[in-house]
This record gives structure tokens, sequence and C-alpha cells, in this order.
């Protein structure tokens, strides 16, 4: 036991969960907190804005498979988190915010820059705590790192009224976490996984699901074991993408409202689905009732709320992804004739050449051909990041992704200005590696305030701009089940983004061929600054194939 | 209330502190689950509450609502509650008007009928406290409507296991 104030006692916890750096602003209600930072060995990185504050965690969480860290004050400053937390929340990633809180006695008071952000983010958080002793503060945390890294990942909120942060008191770091709410299963139950077993080896036409954890989970490789011994095709949900290699011959890459033509057509054929690590979120499943008929489903998830929740399984598997991948290769491996499934690969290699068709027929600056050839001179290891909207489906399209933590996108929330911060996170986490955004103007402009932080804190990464001059997936979904009426999606002027990189100390260029481009983003990896390159394209452009909403997945529209 | 849909009775135990209750209802809020009841309290260990929660709905419904409730942290444990082996009790307080000496009578007698007791008199009404399962009390207060029925007050039901069937912490 030693004493110290609440506010030394977080950082010192912080010490012990091995946080390097944190994301936040600081305010009033926070001060006693950054007062202690002012001397601590955490690296703290000032944003611009809390929501970017929050993305960058979550990016940084996504790129290492770590908790990130933000930090906020109250009222206004908690509340500007509540956007990133959300997005954290819907995508299961773990990252840990701090809000600071008007003193203990003016809690309910309507105080200057109170709010109740407990109540506000319970519903956005896997748990929030407030603090209300000092003395409470190193288990609070302990719990709270726990809570956000296992089982099925998500946000934690710490509210810390700032008296509480001043307030000294015997603490011990030595302390046990008990929650007897929360007991964690990650084994299969050892028949589902044999009933499971007995289906797969049955298949004729087995497909794999992936989702976002397996790569939480880092289940990749034994999801490849399992997709190679049964010579079954790996379709992947946005959040998933990167789980297995995108130029892997059994990859049909993303599945879903705009999934490739072959994830779509094939998942749609087949006979046993072994699904894991994904919720059937509706983008990915069309509609639910037309959505893989033929098959019988295995369901693996660590989250049991989420079986049966929007997709009844016939074998459903509670488990961490890893577990129990590992433990279906090892029945598998012992019984199973390994089947030629020679017509079905090569009706996968049909559809998968057909995608390539749409990325061919396209000339000049066409996202999907700009992406590919863009793909092509980024190093396998290269981190890509998406905004929200057109630009990030033609990501996901048309950007082949080949190892896992290197895909990164808001899929669940659909955060417009996810992307730019996301990687100012990716790139403070992964300093080695190559970090590229892929954005469109609406979204860029929504959160583009942090080039400042990315140039002030040296976090270099490359900005593409697919300029439309609208909110083009808007425009798309006007233009395609509104006749076209374009109500207010129109941006009129988006701000000169040469000069606005240069603005903040950051560099821009605005490129008009394929060629352009790659030079653009040769030189900006080699930057120690941001680049932004600005690529203007036509606002007729559509993300083909589409799945109209609640439609079937194989009925897809090609242009 | 279609025909699939039938009355399910949830027992939760919770973390006895601030905000576990606004988690819980909170929950049923945001997935569109409709509580019919819900009472609160002190559990046998008094760091932990009993939430006894009714909701109407099919059998997806209620495994989904208990799996959701499972997922919050402060949640400790769930059981639903197979009414066959469960003993269920309401209590309501009802006050009732007595405009003569005769209606006071009758409404006493009924009240003894009922296992009930008066808890308040004054010169024109009674205040009547009754306990049992929800149909029984459903009907003393049909039985009263005809005095004049003032206020109810009902604590929705509260319910456990029969026998060694128990739902509580190892």
């Amino acid at each position: 036991m030693v004493k110290m104030t609440g506010a030394k006692a977080l950082i010192e916890s912080l010490k012990r969960e091995k946080v390097e750096v944190i994301f936040g602003i600081p305010g009033g209600a926070i001060l006693p907190v950054y007062d202690e930072l002012y001397e601590a060995s955490i690296r703290h990185i000032l944003m611009r804005h809390e929501q970017c504050a929050a993305h960058a965690a979550d990016g940084y969480a996504r790129a290492s498979g770590r908790v990130g860290v933000c930090m906020a004050t109250s009222g206004p400053g908690a509340t500007n988190l509540v956007t990133g937390i959300a997005n954290a929340y819907m995508d299961s990633s773990p990252i840990v915010a701090f809000t600071g809180q008007v003193p203990k006695a003016f809690i309910g008071k309507d105080a200057f820059q109170e709010t109740d952000i407990i109540g506000i983010t319970t519903p956005i958080t896997k748990c929030n705590f407030q603090i209300t002793a000092a003395s409470q503060i190193p288990k609070i945390v302990k719990t709270a790192f726990h809570i956000a890294s296992t089982g099925r990942c998500g946000p934690v909120l710490i509210d810390i009224p700032r008296d509480t942060q001043t307030e000294e008191a015997e603490m011990n770091f030595d302390v046990r976490i008990d929650l007897r709410g929360y007991r964690l299963n990650h084994d299969p139950h050892p028949l589902q996984v044999k009933k499971a077993v007995d289906l797969l080896m049955n298949a004729e036409k087995p497909v794999i699901l992936a989702g976002g954890g397996v790569i939480a989970s880092n289940a990749c490789s034994e999801l490849l074991s399992v997709a190679e011994l049964l010579l079954a095709p790996v379709a992947t949900t946005l959040l998933g993408k990167g789980s297995i290699p995108e130029n892997h011959p059994l990859s049909l890459g993303m599945v879903g409202m705009h999934g490739t033509i072959a994830a779509n057509k094939i998942i749609q054929e087949a006979d046993v689905l072994l699904a894991v690590g994904t919720r059937f979120a509706d983008r990915t499943t069309g509609s639910v009732k037309k959505f893989c008929v033929d098959a019988k489903i295995i369901h693996i998830d660590i989250d049991t709320s989420e079986i049966g929740k929007n997709i009844r399984p016939h074998i459903p598997i509670v488990a961490d992804a890893k577990k129990a991948l590992k433990s279906i290769y090892a029945n598998l491996v012992q019984i199973l004739q390994r089947k030629e499934r020679t017509e079905w690969m090569r009706k996968i290699k049909e559809f998968k050449d057909q995608q390539e068709g749409i990325v061919n027929s396209k000339e000049g600056l066409s996202p999907p051909r700009l992406l590919s050839e863009l793909r092509k001179i980024l190093p396998e290891n290269a981190i890509i990041t998406t905004e929200v909207g057109q630009n990030q489906m033609w990501a996901a399209l048309y950007m082949k992704v080949y190892k896992p933590r290197t895909f990164i996108s808001s899929g669940g929330l659909g955060t417009m200005g996810f992307g730019f911060p996301a990687a100012l996170g990716a790139k403070t986490a992964c300093p080695d590696q190559p970090v590229i955004d892929i954005a469109g103007d609406g979204s860029f402009i929504m959160t583009e305030q942090d080039l400042a932080s990315s140039v002030v804190w040296g976090i270099p990464v490359t900005v593409i701009v697919l300029n439309n001059s609208v909110l083009g997936m808007v425009a798309q979904w006007q233009r395609l089940f509104y006749n076209r009426r374009y109500s207010a999606v129109n941006l009129g002027k988006v701000p000169d983004f040469v000069k606005l990189a240069e603005a903040y100390g950051a560099q821009g260029v605005k490129v008009g061929s394929v060629e352009e481009l790659k030079e653009a983003v040769m030189k900006s990896l080699k930057s120690e600054v941001t680049t932004v390159i600005d690529v203007p394209i036509s606002s007729e452009e559509n993300v083909f194939p589409m799945v109209p909403p609640g439609g079937e997945l194989d009925k897809f529209m090609v242009g | 209330m279609s025909q699939d849909e039938k009355l399910h009775i949830i027992s939760a135990i919770v973390e006895h502190k601030p905000g576990v209750l606004h988690s819980v209802s909170n929950m049923f809020r945001r997935r569109g689950f409709n509580i019919e009841s819900i009472s609160v309290g002190v559990a046998e260990q008094e760091d932990l509450a009993r939430m006894t929660i009714t909701i109407k709905g099919d059998e997806r419904t209620v495994e989904q609502v208990v799996k959701q409730l499972k997922k919050i942290i402060d949640v400790v444990k769930v059981s639903i509650l197979n009414p066959a082996h469960t003993v269920t009790r309401e209590l309501a307080l009802i006050k009732v008007s007595t405009p003569d000496a005769q209606a006071r009578s009758d409404i006493i007698n009924y009240t003894e009928i009922f296992k009930g007791h008066v808890v308040d008199v004054a010169h024109e009404s009674l205040i009547i406290e009754v306990t049992g399962d929800s149909d029984k009390i459903n009907a003393f207060i049909e039985l009263m409507k005809p005095f004049g029925v003032k206020e109810i007050a009902r604590t929705g039901i509260t319910a456990l296991p029969r026998g060694m069937r128990s739902i509580k912490m190892e």
C-alpha cells in the first residue's frame, strides 16, 4: 500500500497496463491527470477533436491488437468522444476511454461542463465506471482493461470526478479482479465440434464466412488450415478482410451488399456454411430469409448473444475462434479424405474473373482501376484505412489485403471521418508500416482538422481523396432508388485539398492519372510528413456489384 | 399476444449497486423488448439484488433476452423460471371508497375471503393490502370496482423456484 493522489494512481495503473500512448484533449475536469502526465513516460498525442482521439485509439487497437486509450474532459469533451466509442462498440474494438467529471458535490446539479456520460455511454460501451473514491482507481482501471480486451472486445469508459483525481488515498496495485457476472468461456463444446465436423466432412460445397472475430482472436492461420483441408472457399465480411490473404485461390473477397461476384454467388450455393466470428450483419446477409437457404449453418462466436440473433444456426459453437478452428481442424484431419472439387473451383475462378473484368473494362480515373493499380505498388504490410461510403466499398472490393490487421474500416456504425484519425492511430501503433487512408471528400472534411496533429506529432500517413464533390454513396442511392432526385448531396465547394494540406504544414498533390497517383504515393511513402493526394473522379460513378437493400445476395446489379 | 407468445418469468441476480437497473432496463428498451413487470430487491447476499422480470414473447425472444441479460457484466446469473415449479407473488395496495356502512362491511368481508388486510382506515376510504398471484389480485380489483377504486399500487411479480431448486450464487 502506498499513499498518492487519484491522478497519480491512474498514471501508475496505466503504466502497469503497459500503455504507451494516449490520444486526448485536456480540459478543466481532467487537469489533475494531465498535470501528472506532464512528467510521465507515457506519450500523449494532443488531437484536435475528441472524436478523432477515440478513432485514433480505435485504429491503434485494430492495427496492434492492443488496447487503445483516449482521454477527454467532462461535458463536451466527453460527448465528443461518443461517436468514436459507438464506432468501437459496433466493431468490437478494445479501447478504454477516460473522462474527467465535475467534482462529486456538483454531480447532478447541471454544473458547468457536466454531462451524464455514464448514462449516455451505457448502450455503447461493454461496461462503464464512475470512480467516486480515489482508492478504487487501481482496481477499476485493471478491470476496465481486462473487460475491454477479453471475450468479445469492446470499449470501456471510466469517468473520474475532479476531486477524486486530487484526493489522496492508500493505493493497492496488486489487486485481484473479481467479476461474478463476467466469466469467459473460450473452449468449444466437444460435442458441438463433433457435430460440426460431421457436417463439414460430408459437405459437397462447404463455404467459410470469416468475420472480424477471426482477426480479433488471431485465428487467421487456423482459418487457412481448415479452408485448405476442406478445400472450402472463404468469403469475408468487411471486418474480416485480411483473415485470408486475398490472393489465395480459396479467397472469394468480401460478401454482402457490395460483395464480390464470387463471394455472393458462391455463398448462396453452399450446402454447409462455417461462419466464424461474424454477427451476420444486415450488410453481410442481405435478406435474412433468403440467405444461404440450402446450407446447414455452423456459427462460431465468442458472444453467446450473437448466436441466433440474426441467423439461426444448425450448430452453435460459443467459443474463441482460434480454439474452435483448432479443434475443428484437429478432428477433421484425422478422418477427412481430401476431396477434389474441380468443377467448383472452376466456377469460383470464373466468378473471380468476372470481377476482374469490371476493373479492366474501366478506363481513366475509375476508382476500381485506380485502387487495384495502387495496390500493386504498396508493400504487403501496408495498412489501409478507409472513410465511409463509396471510397470504402471500392477499397474493400479492389484493394486486396494479404495480412490481418492491415485493413481498418468502420463497419457497424459506418462513421464518416473515421479513416483519417484511425490511420493516425494505426501509424502510431505500427510506425514501420506505410498507412494509407482511402478517403472520400465528404468523409475527409469531417475530421480533416487532425492534419494538424499528424504534422505536429510527426505521424506521416497518406490520404487519398477520391474527390467527386458529392456525398457519393448517398448520391448512388438517389441515382438508383430515388429516380435521380439528388437531394442535399452536392457539396458544392470542397476545399482545395492541396492548399488545405499545405495550410497545416502537410503536403498536398493533385493527380490526374493512374501513373501520377502511383508516383505521388511512392513519394509520400518516403516522406516524413502526411501527404494528401487529391484525385478528382466522376460524381456519376457507382459502386458495383450492389445488392439492393434487403435483396438476395446473388441478385446484384453490375451497372 | 400471438399464439406462440406467452408470459415468461426471468429471475436475474445482479450486482446491488447504482446504475445496474438502468443497464438492464436500457437493454430492454434498446433491443425493443417490452417489460411486463419488473421487481427488484436485495437478495440473500446483501451485495446482490434479485430482479424478477416478466416479459411476453415467443421462445426466440425470451432466449435472446436471456442472452442479452447475461452479456451485461453486472448481471451475475439469469434463469427462466418454469411457471409449474415457481411460486409467484404480487402485492397490491388498493384504495377503495366506502360510501356507507354496508359497503364498508362488504369490503372487509371480501378482504377476509381474499386473505388481505385493511392497512388504513379513513371516513370515506380504506386501503387494502392483497398478496397473491396476479390473477388473484386482478380478481380482487374487479370485485372492488363497483365500490369505487380510487388508487392502485402494484409491485409487479416477484418469484422463486419451488423446493430445492435454487438460483442463488454458489
